[in-house]
């Protein structure tokens, strides 16, 4: 079905961790919107800096040291291609996206917002992007205003300008990490731009699944990180437009980010490194690079495609088999959500639900997954979240539905 | 269901589907506090009412998976008409059993204690500590009774 231009079971073997045991049974990992699995490339490029080319970067005029800091720089340009960024000046690296939405919540937010503005944030959001706004707002009394969600759990954006009054910062998610939505980022963008509103767009869920161009979204800035797109933990990006980074004060201080320092005080470095204070995760950033080049090679296109047939694939095949008794939460169609499929299956919890999914193989994520305002919106405590990528195949799926089944055959 | 006979034994299964001593106790008399698991957003509401040092009555309300669930139901069926002191007693020996290492069980084999320290039908949840994270769940419903009888900590 997904076969022509897309292999799974060969990318599958790319996939080391994949090829092991969980309790006697094979591996299904269907938790990719917590953290991807990384490919061999990636691992053994890692591994590679360590024992060839281990040195700090930027500073040692020596041969490693330079052949760190070009490897490092050369991610830097391979991102900003990836995203269609008109300049690598503007990717930030930073530990992760909830690092990077808070570097604007310090810099850009704290020098441009005051009392009585507004902060726009979808109903949808993870707790990333939610809590430093909420800090912020009960520092400097701004707003924060919701939009509201439709029964499917999409962005209801009947009431659009009423909620944009004021609006001086919209944050969203261009993908939900709990239901999959897919956001009408582009329309969100236009709307608040029309109020002279910054956009935020959190691509978390995005830029590991689909063909990302933060010049279409119309995006200001632009975060996600490298663990859920086959790269490391511990590195993420900020894409930031690049006259809104060169306006904002530094992050945090220390080495990288100076350009001088006396007794007096100091001059900041330029646009990125003023927001890179200290010995950046070399390897990591590395690794990133590795990472983006493999999902290039396989094509973003392609892996959307293979994405949304197997989404497809399995809403139809739970509905099928579970009838009433499963119910999956966000929109029904495939082409409207990424490969989150959060469900509730009878009145079992979700938490028994993964446990006994374990006991097949199945790795799923249950809980709140970080966007506890949502579940409150949705009526439920926790959902289980079974998440696709690009190494999951029908027989995942086929293996997902059989071990529910015997999770019915417990709570019976 | 091989190897989850250990934590969904029957007894937890049947306090899951037919909990003991839910609901509510009206506030005062009753004493009621509140536990959240934040990993997995469970709930619940304790309720105890006391006459001078006796546990008269203890009501269980909230939300949770089967192991939160059935281990409230369990603490309060077996602390109900009980001493504080005995009380207190009890939930020490239930969070010491929750805190053995898993490395300690195979050789013991999960066996029961018959001696006079028995915790009797919560014995069977001690095969909770082979998955640490569902530890916190068997322990919220006894962490919040806790608070309520030994208040200030
Ligand atoms: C939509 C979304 N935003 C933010 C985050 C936070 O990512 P991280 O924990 O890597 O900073 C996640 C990851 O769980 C996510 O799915």
């Amino acid at each position: 079905m997904t076969g022509s231009i897309f292999e799974s079971e060969k990318i599958k073997e790319d996939f080391p961790l994949l090829e092991r045991e969980v309790n006697g049974k094979p591996i299904v990992y269907l938790d990719s919107a917590a953290t991807s699995q990384k490919p061999i490339e990636v691992i053994d490029r890692m591994t590679d800096y360590y024992k060839q080319i281990n040195a700090n970067v930027h500073r040692g005029a020596y041969h490693i040291a330079e052949l760190a800091t070009s490897e490092m720089e050369e991610t830097r340009t391979k991102v900003s291609r990836f995203i269609n960024a008109s300049s690598e000046k503007e990717i930030v690296f930073t530990k992760n996206a909830t690092e990077a939405i808070n570097l604007v919540a310090y810099t850009w937010a704290r020098t441009q917002l005051n009392e009585g503005d507004v902060i726009l944030l979808s109903s949808l959001e993870h707790h990333s992007n939610i809590v430093p706004w909420q800090q912020l707002s009960s520092e400097r009394n701004i707003e924060i205003r919701w939009i509201p969600i439709t029964q499917d759990g999409q962005l209801d954006l009947s009431s659009m300008d009423e909620l944009l009054a004021d609006v001086k910062l919209l944050c969203v998610s261009a993908v939900s990490n709990a239901l999959g939505t897919i956001n009408p980022v582009k329309q969100l963008t236009d709307a608040a731009h029309q109020v002279g509103a910054i956009c935020l767009v959190d691509a978390c869920q995005s830029v590991p699944h689909f063909k990302t161009d933060v010049a279409e979204l119309g995006a200001d800035f632009l975060a996600f990180s490298g663990h859920k797109m086959c790269g490391p933990t511990g590195v993420g990006v900020l894409w930031g437009r690049l006259d809104l980074l060169e306006k904002m004060p530094p992050f945090l201080g220390g080495g990288e980010m100076i350009l001088n320092v006396t007794s007096d005080g100091f001059t900041t470095n330029e646009v990125p490194w003023k927001f890179e204070a200290g010995t950046p995760p070399i390897a990591e950033i590395i690794g990133l690079g590795v990472a983006v080049s493999y999902l290039e090679k396989i094509g973003m296109e392609a892996i959307r495609e293979h994405e949304q047939n197997l989404t497809s694939y399995a809403l139809d095949l739970l509905n099928d088999r579970f009838g009433d008794d499963l119910i999956i939460h966000g929109p029904g169609a495939a082409v409207e959500r990424s490969g989150v499929i959060s469900f509730s299956y009878r009145d079992i919890h979700p938490h028994d639900i993964s446990q006994v999914l374990d006991q097949y193989g199945v790795c799923v994520r249950a809980g709140h997954h970080c966007c506890k305002p949502l579940m409150a919106l949705l009526g439920v405590n926790a959902t289980a979240r079974a998440s696709l990528y690009i190494y999951n195949d029908e027989s995942d799926i086929k293996v997902l539905a059989d071990a529910i089944n015997e999770v019915g055959k417990i709570f019976s | 269901m091989p190897g989850l006979e250990d934590l969904y034994k029957e007894i937890i299964l049947d306090h899951y589907k037919n909990p003991r001593n839910q609901g509510e106790l009206s506030v005062p008399p009753a004493i009621m506090e509140e536990g959240f698991n934040p990993l997995c957003g469970d709930e619940v509401k304790v309720y105890v009412l006391t006459d001078g040092d006796l546990i008269k009555d203890i009501r269980i309300d909230g939300q949770g998976c089967s192991i939160s669930q059935a281990s409230a139901s369990m603490m309060a069926e077996s602390v109900i008409d009980k001493t504080l002191e005995e009380a207190k007693n009890l939930i020490e020996r239930f969070k010491e059993m929750m805190s053995v290492h898993e490395s300690n069980m195979d050789s013991e084999e999960l066996s029961e204690d018959n001696d006079e320290n028995s915790l009797g039908d919560l014995q069977a949840l001690k095969g909770v500590v082979k998955y640490p994270v569902r530890i916190k769940c068997a322990t919220l419903g006894w962490n919040t009774f806790d608070q309520i009888i030994t208040p200030g900590e």
